[in-house]
């Protein structure tokens, strides 16, 4: 009698962990989910008061106007030219960062010099500086190189800033490879370079993809910088959406607004459904020490 | 830091013979030489550029920055601004709120997860997704959920609930909790994360020895559990004051400050001031504002969390 009503007991609970699980994950769900359903219906079918159901007529004409024809000011080119410079702006200041924090890990880690954690402490703090006390002085660096207002001037902010989240990744991860390893390799007449290179990147591939990844979502997710730094055809796509959903003349067009933000959403969200393991790490490395 | 740098064990030091050749000297001088441009580049665009910042917040700047010398007068300004006022109250109301509510949610979802739940992943995944959006696509999306003629309002009332209202985007008084709701849901996941990270890090025997004690789950978790949390909750503090004092995007796509500037922020204050109004001395001040601010809670965490490392290797 006792073991029954405690095996109820504990179905209970386990119904109510699994109902209230469900329910958060609803929660969570619906902005996406009524993002997706407004971008496919028609105006029309918005304004007569349809917000969370279904679309009775999916159209993709939200999509291709967000696309393609979206006025932005008085340009009405869509979202695809922002979106090409977002990728113009990412690519690069990616790939730069990484890099550069890879090599500055490696110093880190296998070849400490004095004042080594000083020099570190100092790129930390980096991470978590609010960029409003920097970018007054920024912008005017970037006009006299020549680069303001440009995706160039874009790469080469997002690189500067970047490094300090790269090198506390590859700081962190380095320091649990060995140095044994690297001491054998330098005593069979391996360099600096050479070791690098075929002994400490084969070993990081996790954590290349922890910080390519984490840069990505950063540097695509700006706005502050792309905001501050470009206007008219050279901002990013953040700073384009912005604009979209701000215009405010005219009947407001929500399902070509939805639209945009997917458009804007979409590579960070298949970025972080591929990787996500990857992603999460990158989150949690400002929370756990290595 | 004096454990580190006095114990590290030099790989790169050649061995020490009395002539080195340019060549040794050079492999010496190598990481070093390949570290610094990376540290020079931080060193001025962090620490250079906030001096730059802190003099043009003590000069008479304003549509384009001068360099003389007033004083403190842009933060007399400053201070004597009410929409600062409103910024910095605003700021404190919506921290307290938005770590309240993300940490309560966060560590509910981290022990609800943490019970051997079958689609333990899918159910991950759908929690942190929000964390990969843009804040604008955030504030986008919430901007329509919440607007009350076509919105959440509209649609309980249509499900035969007429009075229900929820126009609080719509009203200076109640707009800065809609801020709280979407950087609340952008950002619980995360908490979440670090708190199932510690939760895993507990060894489950502990659990086990007072479950054979008596002890009901609930009461385990509170006397128990939660207080071992304490390093993750160190950090899911820190993090989100970090997230909530530089909230910028959010605020701007959502509210845009408004309506009638009743959602300001520090950090929304500071790029009116500097960009559209021309009064770039009190702009710079108010950054430099907020810059101690963060500091005052990032490099204490930094310090700890810098000596427990050096103590751990």
């Amino acid at each position: 009698m006792a073991t029954k009503s405690l095996a109820r007991q504990q179905m209970l609970g386990r119904l109510f962990i699994y109902s209230a699980l469900i329910l958060l994950a609803l929660y969570y769900l619906m902005p996406l989910w009524v993002m997706v359903t407004t971008s496919l219906k028609p105006l029309d079918e918005i304004y007569s008061g349809s917000f969370i159901g279904l679309p009775q007529e999916i159209t993709f004409e939200a999509w291709s106007k967000a696309w393609s024809g979206a006025c932005i000011g008085t340009e009405c080119t869509g979202l695809r030219p922002y979106f090409v410079n977002s990728i113009m702006m990412v690519v690069p200041a990616v790939l730069l960062s990484t890099g550069l924090g890879a090599l500055n890990g490696y110093v880190l880690t296998k070849w400490r010099f004095k004042g080594a954690n000083l020099v570190f402490g100092m790129m930390l703090f980096g991470c978590f500086l609010p960029y409003q006390a920097v970018i007054l002085p920024m912008a005017q660096v970037l006009g006299r190189l020549g680069l303001s207002g440009s995706i160039p001037g874009l790469v080469l902010v997002h690189t500067v800033y970047g490094i300090c989240f790269t090198s506390l990744f590859f700081r962190n991860y380095f320091i649990t490879i060995p140095d044994e390893l690297t001491k054998a390799a330098q005593i069979d007449g391996a360099g600096f370079f050479r070791i690098f290179l075929s002994i400490m990147l084969p070993a990081a591939l996790p954590i290349i993809v922890v910080s390519c990844i984490w840069q990505f979502t950063q540097v695509w997710n700006d706005f502050l910088f792309g905001v501050s730094f470009t206007s008219g055809s050279d901002t990013p796509i953040t700073v384009a959406l912005n604009n979209i959903v701000n215009v405010t003349t005219g009947r407001k067009q929500y399902n070509v607004d939805m639209a945009s933000a997917m458009i804007a959403a979409i590579p960070t969200l298949l970025v972080y459904v591929v990787a996500g393991r990857y992603f999460v790490r990158g989150l949690t490395a400002g929370a756990v020490k290595g | 830091m004096t454990d580190i740098s006095q114990s590290a064990a030099v790989p790169g030091t050649a061995p020490q013979r009395p002539a080195a050749t340019l060549s040794a000297r050079l492999a010496r001088w190598l990481p070093r030489l390949v570290m610094a441009p990376s540290f020079l580049v931080v060193l001025i665009g962090v620490y250079l550029f906030i001096a730059w910042t802190l003099w043009i917040s003590l000069s008479s700047s304003a549509m384009l920055p001068r360099y003389d010398f007033v004083g403190l007068e842009q933060y007399v300004r400053l201070w004597n601004t009410p929409r600062w006022h409103t910024a910095v109250i605003n700021l404190f109301l919506f921290t307290g709120l938005f770590l309240a509510v993300t940490i309560a949610l966060g560590l509910l979802m981290a022990i609800l997860l943490d019970q051997n739940i079958r689609a333990e992943g899918v159910l991950r995944t759908v929690y942190l997704y929000p964390m990969a959006l843009s804040f604008i696509v955030t504030g986008t999306a919430w901007k329509w959920v919440l607007n009350p003629e076509l919105g959440v309002e509209k649609v309980v009332q249509s499900w035969g609930w007429d009075t229900f209202a929820f126009d609080w985007i719509t009203r200076p008084e109640t707009a800065i909790y809609c801020v709280v709701i979407a950087a609340v849901w952008q950002s619980t996941g995360f908490a979440m994360a670090i708190f199932l990270a510690g939760l895993r890090g507990i060894d489950s025997s502990i659990i086990k020895a007072a479950q054979i004690e008596g002890a009901s789950l609930p009461r385990i978790y509170a006397s128990i559990i939660v207080p071992l949390l304490r390093p993750a909750f160190l950090s899911v503090i820190v993090l989100l004051s970090y997230i909530s004092i530089k909230s910028f995007d959010l605020v701007l796509a959502l509210t845009n400050a408004g309506p009638g500037g009743s959602t300001e922020m520090p950090s929304t204050f500071m790029f009116a001031y500097t960009f559209q109004r021309n009064q770039m001395g009190v702009g710079a001040a108010s950054a430099i504002m907020m810059l101690m601010t963060v500091a005052a809670i990032i490099i204490p965490y930094l310090y700890s969390e810098l000596r427990e490392d050096t103590h751990g290797h």
